[in-house]
């Protein structure tokens, strides 16, 4: 073993008009060749910040103190970054350590081909010609697993899957051969299923490449997955540092302990969504559901002649009153578009969609208006969400007064301090403008705005996939708080099968615009029928690397029936 | 598809051009109201059959430039057509060099001034470039003609070619009216060399307001993409500074620089009529003024509607170029 990073008491603070903020603060760690060292922490705990240090990729306000030596991977040479001139860190970047990125669409440049910008990187260190570089290339996107390389090396980014991007940027960072590779989230814009075969592919490098790893993330289930050693982050300082086994079951820090106490298991909602349902009257079944779809299609037009994209083919749900429907699925399985038809958002092309006893296919916007206070509708960023221009109370005022509930936002502010109360929000929030909340504190805000109207439904559209664990597991409790307390029938969306159990009274599984199974969380979590959903769940890596490791080679078992 | 687009476009634009002209009366009466009896003047736009309907006008009008037919001058009696072609080419021949100057300059300041954001290069730059667009063509003509025509002496201070050069190329069988291929056809490097030096001048003066532009606009966008992810991920393989903005940042920024290019083609076609009456630059833009002068309402119609078609037609290749630039959206 030899180590390939060794970073000593590492500061870096960046210089802004209010002073100096520090960001990293005296963080000390090592990583050895053939290991994966995972940095965890929320956003703003310094783990992006010191991940950057060690490629030298910091912007021109940070000022750094301390040491990151980095060796090449034979061993042979050392350097400190931070003391590098900029020839010396391009040589140093690409040949000793390499960059994975969280956004694999954004990481490639979208206007040359895969095999020009992995060839880029080749020809920028060695004198290697240009046709031994395009075998090269086509040899390591062989290797990363993307089918028919000699054929796809000359194609453009957009037109391979996130997956694949994100195989070719490991592709770009294994083909110099580097000690060391920084995976910055690399798995966060992923879907799950998709997430299990980068964090497979991870594994290879390590593995088989013998790097070493330095796995920045937010994801506990991810760390156990992939970890040998943990340095959890808070606040810019390294707050626990332990084997990944050790620390999964003896955490020591308090941070550590609640960080890993906010991570949603699957299984913890199915206790309460049975006792709320043996709270329901006798005659419940019978009630005109909220929600009722029947062979819903919907197809989003074609440009000139082209022919449409089907979002959603064929689905029946329904969500009777008081009731939580949990809609999961992958990006682009629909859900979305679900969501949007119920709210009128987006047009109903076929089936049957009643909202509230209408027909949603054919609606006229001006038929559909008085509904839309009966419908209260949550957005999955908070920080897009709200007028920048206005104040919270002004904007959580806005749905009382579009619909005539009260003349103007400062007539209305009773009800909007009741309303920031119920989604314990201080009453002196409401003059603060959204940038000023944080943004969990936003999607009360956001929430306290779609309650505002006392909705019979509401639909929440991924609310708690832009927040950190253990804000999110707040927002989560919050929401079911109100939902008890308000009483409203709710289709939450998510791709997240273990936040949806904590809510859904029962759970419908969408895949490529069909649904493949619906029923309780009992039902879909605990004993699933449908293939995907059986993938689904099984690739979903839970926080606990022994348990993780069983599931590992059931997932691969599975795959291998497909 | 993009293609059958133009059809509407120029069709619209025609029509405009034809309402707009005919709201202020016919061209006879715009032309020789006032100058002649009121019998005599009604008798000659009956001959002319501007009294009919404005609809069987308009009809009669469309037919005519379909077959590519647009009167005859009223002033000169010369066939519009004649015009169009002669002088278009004196036009698009300046607003050819006009655009390289604006490339030359405005590109690679732009990437400069990106690179160096915010320091003294990008500073100064910025200031150049609004200096270069808030410059009015004829003041900055004017300045150039004094400094390098009236005091140095170095460069002619109008037109197109001087009188023996042009001889020569009229003495050409085959001549195609832009003077730089016509030049080239004579064998003669002394008529070449008069030719260029003629179009130094006014293609500064027109090309420096679109290089404003261009600067403005590459800078902006520059920084835009170099900021992306994409730029840190080829800096994080060890790519050198001067490509990341050469080759990573450029070219994704070209796509919608190209765009606006396509817009700045009409102000440039707009800047030449100004260019070309303080170059005595004979060209549609010249002639456009002069018989704007001389109320020749159809020859103004014809050189007006040729303009239009010429935007159209700028702006879908300029779609195509982008569509070439950005893979995600060709076709």
């Amino acid at each position: 073993m030899s180590t390939v990073v060794n970073i000593e008491r590492l500061g870096v603070s960046f210089a802004t008009d209010a002073g100096a903020v520090k960001a990293v603060d005296d963080v000390s760690l090592k990583v050895e060749r053939g290991e994966v060292l995972a940095i965890v922490g929320e956003s703003g705990s310094g783990k992006t910040v010191t991940a950057k240090t060690i490629l030298g990729l910091l912007p021109e306000t940070a000022t750094t103190n301390g040491a990151v030596i980095l060796s090449n991977k034979a061993g042979t040479s050392e350097s400190d970054v931070i003391s590098l001139s900029k020839k010396q860190l391009r040589a140093v970047r690409g040949t000793d350590v390499a960059m994975v990125f969280q956004e694999p669409s954004s990481a490639l440049n979208p206007v040359y081909t895969v095999g020009w910008q992995i060839i880029e990187g080749l020809r920028a260190h060695t004198s290697i010609s240009t046709k031994d570089a395009r075998a090269k290339a086509i040899e390591i996107l062989g290797r990363v697993g993307i089918p028919d390389p000699e054929h796809r090396v000359d194609h453009y980014p957009h037109q391979f899957s996130g997956g694949q991007k994100q195989r070719i940027v490991i592709a770009m960072a294994l083909v110099l051969d580097p000690g060391l590779i920084v995976a910055d989230e690399p798995t966060t814009a992923l879907d799950v299923t998709v997430q299990a075969e980068i964090l497979d592919l991870l594994r290879r490098c390590r593995d088989e490449f013998g790097m070493g790893i330095v796995l920045i993330t937010h994801n506990m289930g991810v760390v156990a997955d992939l970890a040998d050693r943990v340095a959890v982050m808070y606040q810019g300082k390294v707050v626990e540092e332990a084997d990944a086994k050790t620390l999964f079951a003896s955490p020591k820090a308090d941070y550590t302990k609640a960080l890993l106490a906010a991570v949603p298991y699957v299984g913890t909602g199915t206790a309460s969504a049975i006792e709320r349902a043996a709270k329901r009257p006798a005659d419940w079944l019978e009630q005109a559901p909220v929600v009722e779809a029947s062979g819903l299609e919907i197809v989003y037009p074609g440009r000139f002649g082209k022919p449409g994209f089907q979002a959603v083919g064929g689905v029946d749900f329904v969500i009777r009153p008081g009731e939580v429907l949990g809609l999961v699925g992958e990006s682009g399985s629909g859900k979305t578009t679900i969501g949007r038809a119920i709210a009128g958002l987006t047009k109903v092309t076929g089936g049957s969609l009643r909202v509230l006893g209408h027909e949603m296919n054919g609606v006229r916007e001006r038929e559909f208006r008085p509904l839309r206070s009966r419908i209260g509708f949550v957005f999955q960023d908070p920080a897009s969400s709200f007028n920048p221009l206005l104040t919270i109370a002004e904007c959580v005022a806005e749905p009382l007064v579009i619909h005539g509930r009260a003349s103007n936002p400062a007539a209305a502010r009773k009800r909007v301090d009741e309303l920031l109360e119920a989604v314990q929000l201080p009453k002196a929030y409401g003059d603060r403008y959204p940038h000023e909340l944080s943004g969990g504190q936003r999607q009360r805000a956001s929430l306290a705005r779609s309650l505002a109207l006392e909705p019979e439904l509401l639909i929440a559209d991924e609310p708690t996939s832009a927040l950190d664990v253990s804000v999110q597991a707040r927002v989560l409790e919050l929401f079911a708080e109100l939902q008890r307390e308000f009483g409203f029938a709710s289709l939450f969306i998510s791709h997240d099968l273990a936040v949806v159990d904590i809510l859904a009274d029962r759970i419908a599984v969408l895949y490529r615009g069909s649904l493949v199974e619906e029923g309780t969380g009992a039902e879909v979590l605990g004993a699933p029928k449908d293939p995907y959903t059986q993938r689904l769940l099984a690739s979903l890596p839970v926080p606990d690397p022994v348990a993780q490791a069983e599931r590992r080679e059931e997932l691969r078992r599975l795959r291998e029936a497909v | 598809m993009r293609a059958l687009l133009i059809i509407p476009t120029v069709f619209i634009l025609v029509t405009l051009v034809f309402v707009l002209m005919r709201s202020t009366g016919d061209p006879i009466t715009a032309k020789l109201g006032g100058q002649l009896p009121a019998d005599q003047l009604a008798e000659r736009i009956h001959a002319a059959g501007y009294d009919r309907p404005i609809i069987v006008q308009y009809l009669e009008y469309l037919g005519q430039i379909a077959t590519g037919n647009f009167g005859t001058t009223l002033t000169d009696n010369r066939p519009v057509t004649e015009i169009l072609v002669t002088y278009g080419a004196a036009t698009l021949e300046l607003a050819f060099y006009a655009l390289i100057v604006a490339f030359v300059v405005g590109i690679p300041f732009g990437l400069i001034a990106a690179y160096f954001r915010d320091k003294g290069q990008d500073a100064s730059l910025r200031v150049f470039a609004i200096l270069c667009y808030a410059t009015p063509v004829f003041f900055s003509g004017l300045l150039l003609k004094l400094v390098f025509s009236v005091w140095l002496g170095w460069l002619p201070v109008s037109g197109r070619a001087s009188v023996g050069a042009q001889l020569q190329m009229e003495l050409l069988p085959n001549k195609t009216g832009l003077y730089t291929i016509d030049a080239i056809m004579t064998g003669n490097p002394a008529v070449l060399g008069d030719v260029l030096a003629h179009a130094v001048l006014p293609a500064i003066a027109l090309g420096l307001l679109t290089a404003g532009v261009f600067l403005r606009l590459v800078r902006t966008n520059v920084i835009g993409t170099l900021s992306t992810d994409y730029v840190d991920a080829a800096r994080s393989r060890g790519v050198s500074e001067y490509r990341l903005v050469r080759k990573h940042a450029y070219r994704p920024a070209l796509i919608p620089i190209i765009t606006v290019i396509g817009l700045q083609i009409a102000l440039l076609l707009g800047g030449a009529v100004l260019t070309e009456t303080t170059f005595e630059w004979k060209g549609l833009g010249f002639m456009l003024s002069e018989y704007l002068q001389a109320r020749d309402f159809v020859a103004v119609q014809g050189i007006v509607a040729l303009l239009a078609v010429i935007v159209a037609l700028t702006n879908f290749i300029v779609d195509i170029i982008a569509a070439l630039i950005d893979p995600r959206v060709r076709y």
